[in-house]
């Protein structure tokens, strides 16, 4: 660790594991209630585990980005934090609310939760990702602003590099999108398109700036290949994810009563979306190939890559294969949506997350990296997210064509239910596959605390 | 990427191209809200559809159906529910009134909400509303 103040750094990561673990105890819980439609009713109904499973992974994420920015605008402005204090002070705020939300949820029945919390003053509950009492949405801004200001001296009082300036660039534009999580007329019409405002506009364009610089500053610092190089790229990545996602939000406005316009606008833009991520790739393992140094952290080097790959396949490819409007007229909110949120959600956000914290935890703790067999470990569990989330993403692929056949497409259109019970098996799938990632997380977690094998090369003063 | 090509070119390229496509899309969100009372339904948004959203976000409703295809894959899509129960808010009230408490074993269940009757009537004004959105055809057929 080069400051000091990094170190605030790690209570984040550490959260943003455990809050991880929770989510996909959650995801398992939905995916056998699609199955075992009574399973846990009515204590927990479907809709309270799946808002506890998107806004442990939101929040999850946030703790990620949050911390991953804590790590590296020291280090790269080439100065102490601005405020470890205020830094430690937000993490109990943001931890503290956040689980309070949670049990809420789980404890109170959600209209109670909405008495309870004033939800009538200013109505914003009840959206999808966007079920947070008003009050916990007030929260969100005022931590985010905190650790804003607190990164943003941070950045202004040092060196100004590109990787800074993007991930501020990118930080800003969450906190502000947010904003309009506070905007929910009664015009269903106008709820909808300013929700996605959020939804698309964050994770298609403000995180991509995210975890564009996030992924860069892993790459300069694990492949020693010159920051110019690595600067240029990110740009030009970042150019052509807000050339293509700004205008490709349009391909959410083909069926909601927007005008119909969108259709080609959304068509012809969101399908150049997956350029950004393409390059995403390509960059990627360029400078892998350019090293000019071997890390010992073959871990963060092989979390690096698989992000690439990852959000390519899951939001280029999969993004792609449903983008286009008269595709979408018959794949809109089937299960064809959820295979492609689940890997794009993974491929790009948590893999980053899981790189910066692959990259950083081991520095945090003193080494430049892990010890050889907790490595080992980690890269087993990284092949069993990986891959069982490949699989996942298939059987939902799979439930989602027999979906849009069966309801949506043949000559004689059968009714949801009945259409549900006739693709169970694919369910099943999914959750075997699920129940194989629980395992990839679970060692992923113990392999922080196995040591042994090969000692990590250099202590932490000296890392670079 | 050569030396023709520089990190300067590049730079000009994120602001240049970012900031000509928010303009592009603040203005045709301009344009889209100038177009919007043809087809969003709005001379129907009584109190009571107003109301009735209330009840539909305060019971997280969404949170297992789809309303124009947008929300949960667990449950029907209800934007066309109106249409698919006989263009009858009887009938939806009737539906979420008649959920059986403990559930329905073996079966994708849904809750009972206990709502009153100013409710029930509200939230079925809001479907009927939502039903009468000009959605481009969507959804492909009457099973939604
Ligand atoms: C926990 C999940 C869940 C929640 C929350 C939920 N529903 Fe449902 N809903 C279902 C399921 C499952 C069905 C299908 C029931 C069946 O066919 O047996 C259904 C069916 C319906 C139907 C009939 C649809 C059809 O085509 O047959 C209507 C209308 C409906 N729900 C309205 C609502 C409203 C309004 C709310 C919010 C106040 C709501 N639901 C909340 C799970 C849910
Ligand atoms: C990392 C980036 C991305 C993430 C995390 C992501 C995630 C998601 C999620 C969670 C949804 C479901 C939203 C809902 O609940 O209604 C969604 C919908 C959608 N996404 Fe993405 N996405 C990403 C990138 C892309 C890209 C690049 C494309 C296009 C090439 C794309 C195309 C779509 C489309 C068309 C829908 C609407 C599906 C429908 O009609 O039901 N996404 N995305
Ligand atoms: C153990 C594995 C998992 C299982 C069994 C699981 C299951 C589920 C289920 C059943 C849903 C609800 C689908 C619906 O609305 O009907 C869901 C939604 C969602 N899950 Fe998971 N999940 C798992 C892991 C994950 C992971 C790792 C991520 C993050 C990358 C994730 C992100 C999401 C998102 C973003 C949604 C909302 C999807 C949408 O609206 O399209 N899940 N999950
Ligand atoms: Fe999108």
């Amino acid at each position: 660790m080069q400051y000091r103040s990094q170190a605030v750094a790690k209570p984040y990561f550490i959260a943003a594991i455990g809050l991880f673990v929770g989510q996909i105890l959650f995801g398992l819980v939905m995916g056998l209630q699609y199955v075992w439609g009574d399973f846990l009713f009515p204590e927990i109904p479907f809709n309270v585990a799946r808002m506890v499973h998107t806004n442990l992974l939101i929040v999850w994420l946030l703790f990620g980005f949050m911390g991953a920015a804590y790590y590296l605008v020291p280090e790269e402005s080439e100065r102490e934090l601005h405020s470890p204090g205020l830094a430690i002070l937000l993490f109990w705020v943001f931890l503290i609310a956040g689980a309070l939300t949670i049990l809420g949820y789980l404890l109170v029945p959600y209209a109670g939760l909405a008495k309870l919390t004033g939800n009538d003053l200013l109505p914003t509950m009840g959206r999808e990702f966007l079920e947070q009492p008003t009050i916990t949405k007030i929260g969100i801004v005022i931590v985010a602003l905190g650790f804003l200001y607190n990164i943003g001296l941070t950045i202004l009082g040092g060196r100004k590099t590109v990787v800074n300036l993007v991930l501020l660039t990118g930080l800003t534009g969450l906190a502000l999108l947010f904003l309009f999580a506070f905007y929910n007329p009664d015009n269903l019409v106008k709820d909808k398109f300013y929700w996605w405002w959020v939804v698309h506009l964050w994770v298609e364009g403000v995180w991509e700036l995210i975890l564009g610089s996030i992924l860069a500053f892993v790459l300069i610092k694990v492949t020693g290949v010159d920051r110019e190089v690595i600067e240029k790229w990110l740009y030009v990545i970042i150019a052509m994810t807000l050339i293509t996602g700004i205008i490709g939000t349009g391909h959410h406005y083909y069926w909601i009563g927007t005008p119909e316009y969108w259709q080609w606008w959304g068509s012809i833009f969101s399908a150049m979306e997956p350029i950004p991520f393409f390059m995403m790739t390509v960059f990627a393992f360029n400078m892998v190939n350019r090293r000019r140094r071997e890390h010992p952290n073959k871990a963060a080097v092989l979390w690096a890559l698989g992000t690439a790959v990852m959000a390519f396949l899951g939001a280029g490819v999969w993004g792609f294969l449903h983008t286009l409007a008269p595709v979408n007229y018959y794949t809109h909110g089937t299960q064809i949506t959820a295979a492609h949120g689940h890997m794009a959600f993974y491929g790009a956000y948590v893999m980053i997350v899981l790189t910066m914290i692959s990259y950083a935890m081991p520095i945090l703790r003193g080494q430049e990296a892990s010890d050889e067999r907790s490595q080992v470990l980690e890269m087993w569990s990284f092949w069993l997210m990986t891959v069982s989330m490949v699989f996942i993403t298939l059987f939902l692929t799979g439930a989602g064509i027999l979906q849009v056949w069966l309801q949506r497409y043949s000559t004689d259109p059968i009714p949801f239910m009945a259409a549900q019970e006739k693709i169970a098996i694919f369910y099943w799938l999914r959750e075997i596959a699920g129940v194989v990632f629980l395992i990839g997380l679970v060692l992923y977690v113990v392999s922080f605390f196995v040591k042994g094998g090969r000692p990590a090369m250099a202590s932490a003063a000296d890392t670079a | 990427m050569s030396e023709v090509f520089t990190k300067s070119m590049a730079r000009n390229i994120y602001y240049g191209g970012s900031l000509f496509f928010i303009l592009l899309f603040l203005a045709l969100t301009f344009d889209t809200d100038g177009t919007l009372p043809k087809r969003d339904n709005r001379a129907a948004l009584t109190e009571q559809v107003a109301l009735g959203k209330k009840v539909w976000e305060e019971n997280d409703c969404i949170g297992c159906h789809t309303l124009l295809g947008e929300g949960a894959y667990f449950a029907p899509e209800l934007g066309n529910v109106y249409k698919r129960f006989g263009n009858s808010t009887a009938a939806i009230v009737g539906f979420i009134k008649g959920r059986p408490p403990e559930g329905i074993p073996g079966r994708r269940s849904m809750p009972q909400f206990n709502l009153s009757d100013e409710e029930l009537e509200a939230v079925a004004a809001f479907l009927k509303y939502a039903s009468e959105i000009d959605t481009a055809n969507w959804p492909p057929n009457i099973q939604g």
